[in-house]
C-alpha cells in the first residue's frame, strides 16, 4: 500500500505544523493571571479594562480554588500574577520566596455568607440552624483546597456545631460549584461569599451572613510572581487593579475596600 | 510508604471494591442479555443500538457525567419525579458511583458478550434447534456456556473499569470522603493536597489490582488448551 506511507506523512507534519504554531508568538503571549474562584465576574471586566487601557493584550485567567491554583503555582506552573482569597496562600509563596518582592498587595475584601435554593422549603435562618435534622445536606468549598471551606469550618466551630453538620457537608471544587449546587437544589444549603451568591438572585436566596469575629477576615492579596516572563506587564494588571476603575468594578460585584493595613 | 495505608486509604479501597463489585454485577445483569440480543437476533436498527450503547467507551467520562446529571440530578429528567415520590437524590450518595460505573462499564460487556456469541458454532445452536429446545434453553444451555470465556473476559474488564471510573463519579457522586470517595478519587485529592505517601500506596494498590484483573482476562480469552 504505497498511499500508507504518504498518508501518514501527511498527518504528522500536519501535526507538527500545528504544534509549532503557537509558540512563533510566544513573544506576544498574554499574561496569565492566576485568581480566587470568587474573583471571577469581577477580574473578567477588569481584564478588558487592562486591555483598553494600558495597551496589553487581555490577560489569560486561570480561575480555581486558591490551594489548587497555589499548588500549581508551587508545581512551576507559568503564572504572572496570583490573586488568592485569603492570606495563607500567599503567605506560603512570600515564605519560599516565589513572590516579586514590593509588588504584594491587598485589594479587596469580602463577607461569607449562608445561602439556600430560592425554591427551598425548609426554613433556615442562620448558621446555628444547620444542625437542625431538618438540613440533610450543606455544601461547601473543601478546606484543603479553598479559604472558602476553611472559613466556613471557623464559623462552625464558633457557633459551636461542627460534630452535628460534619455528616451532611459536601464538599465542592469551589465557590461557583456550592453555588451552582445550591440553585440546582441538590443541596439544602451552601455557605459561599457574598459576592458569589450575587451572581445568581434568582436562583439563590442569602438567609444570614455570618456574625461578625466568627471567621478569620476575608482578604484577598495579589502580587507578581517572581519567575514570571512579563514582571512589567504584570505590575501593570495590579496597576488597574488598584485603580479607582480597578476597584470601582470590584464595589460593583460585592467586594468591600481591603482593611488599610499593607 | 505503608503508613499511608491509613484508615481513610484503606475506606477508599473498600468502597471502590464494593461499588465495582455492585457495578459488575449488574453490568453483566444487563449487559449479557443485550450482548445476545444484538449476536443472534436481526432487527431493524440493531447497529443503531449497538453504537448508542458504545457510546460511554468512546464519550469522555466529564460528557457521561454531564448526562448523567441531566437525567439524576434533583431537577433531572428522571431525578425530579424520583424526589417527589422518594425525597430521596442519588446525588452525592455512594449508589451514584454505581450508577457511573455501571454506565461506563457497559459497553465492554456488550462488546465481549456480542463477539464471544457470533464466535459460537452455528450449528451446534441449529442442532439444539432441530432437537425441540426452546431458544431459551438453548441460550442457557448452549450457547452462553460455550462463550462462557467471552463473557468472563468482559466481566473482567468491567470490573477493572468500574473501579477505574473517575470523571462521571465525581461529577455525580461529588467527593466525600468515608462516603463516596473511591480509590481514583481519594488519588485526586491526595495529590491535590500535597500529600503523596497517601497516593503512592493506592495508586500501587490500584495498579495491581488492574494488572491482575487485565491478566485474568487474558487467560480467560485465549482459547483453551
Amino acid at each position: 500500500m504505497r498511499t500508507a506511507p504518504g498518508i501518514l506523512f501527511a498527518l504528522i507534519t500536519l501535526l507538527a505544523r500545528l504544534a509549532v504554531g503557537p509558540t512563533a508568538a510566544a513573544a506576544a503571549e498574554p499574561l496569565v493571571v492566576s485568581a480566587a474562584m470568587s474573583l471571577k465576574s469581577a477580574f473578567e471586566e477588569i481584564g478588558s479594562l487592562s486591555a483598553s487601557a494600558a495597551g496589553v493584550s487581555r490577560p489569560a485567567f486561570n480561575f480555581g480554588a486558591s490551594g489548587d491554583l497555589l499548588a500549581q503555582i508551587r508545581g512551576g506552573a507559568p503564572a504572572d500574577a496570583f490573586a488568592a482569597a485569603a492570606a495563607k496562600d500567599m503567605d506560603i509563596l512570600d515564605a519560599e520566596g516565589s513572590l516579586l518582592p514590593g509588588t504584594r498587595f491587598d485589594f479587596a475584601a469580602n463577607e461569607i455568607v449562608l445561602i439556600v435554593p430560592a425554591a427551598t422549603v425548609i426554613g433556615v435562618s442562620s448558621f446555628e440552624e444547620l444542625a437542625k435534622p431538618v438540613v440533610a445536606r450543606i455544601a461547601m468549598v473543601n478546606p484543603k483546597t479553598g479559604p472558602a471551606g476553611r472559613y466556613a469550618e471557623e464559623v462552625f466551630a464558633s457557633a459551636g456545631t461542627t460534630d452535628l453538620v460534619q455528616p451532611k457537608l459536601i464538599y465542592a471544587e469551589n465557590v461557583r460549584q456550592v453555588l451552582d449546587y445550591v440553585a440546582r437544589g441538590e443541596v439544602d444549603a451552601g455557605i459561599v461569599y457574598a459576592t458569589d451568591a450575587m451572581t445568581r438572585p434568582r436562583d439563590v436566596t442569602v438567609v444570614a451572613a455570618a456574625p461578625a469575629g466568627s471567621h478569620k477576615p476575608v482578604v484577598y492579596p495579589i502580587a507578581v510572581i517572581k519567575s514570571s516572563a512579563h514582571p512589567e506587564a504584570a505590575k501593570a494588571f495590579l496597576a488597574v487593579v488598584r485603580s479607582d476603575a480597578g476597584q470601582a468594578i470590584l464595589a460593583r460585584y460585592g467586594f468591600t475596600p481591603a482593611p488599610a493595613a499593607r | 510508604m505503608l503508613d499511608g495505608l491509613d484508615g481513610p486509604a484503606l475506606a477508599a479501597l473498600a468502597l471502590s471494591l464494593r461499588v465495582a463489585a455492585i457495578a459488575t454485577a449488574l453490568v453483566a445483569l444487563a449487559g449479557i442479555p443485550a450482548g445476545y440480543l444484538l449476536a443472534r437476533r436481526r432487527f431493524f436498527g440493531r447497529e443503531l443500538i449497538d453504537a448508542l450503547v458504545t457510546l460511554p467507551l468512546v464519550l469522555p467520562p466529564t460528557v457521561v457525567g454531564y448526562y448523567l446529571i441531566l437525567l439524576l440530578g434533583r431537577n433531572g429528567l428522571l431525578g425530579a419525579p424520583l424526589y417527589r415520590w422518594t425525597g430521596w437524590s442519588v446525588m452525592f450518595t455512594w449508589q451514584a458511583a454505581v450508577v457511573a460505573s455501571f454506565v461506563v462499564a457497559l459497553p465492554f460487556m456488550i462488546k465481549t458478550s456480542r463477539a464471544a456469541i457470533e464466535a459460537v458454532d452455528r450449528t451446534l445452536l441449529d442442532a439444539s434447534c432441530t432437537l425441540g429446545h426452546s431458544e431459551l434453553w438453548t441460550a442457557l444451555r448452549v450457547t452462553l456456556p460455550l462463550a462462557r470465556r467471552g463473557i468472563f473476559a468482559g466481566a473482567v474488564l468491567s470490573f477493572a473499569r468500574a473501579m477505574g471510573e473517575f470523571g462521571a463519579t465525581l461529577m455525580l457522586a461529588g467527593n466525600i470522603p468515608g462516603r463516596t470517595s473511591t480509590m481514583p478519587l481519594e488519588i485526586y485529592s491526595a495529590v491535590a493536597g500535597g500529600e503523596w505517601g497517601h497516593a503512592h500506596i493506592l495508586v500501587l494498590l490500584f495498579t495491581g489490582i488492574s494488572a491482575l484483573a487485565l491478566y485474568g482476562a487474558n487467560r480467560l480469552t485465549r482459547s483453551s488448551p
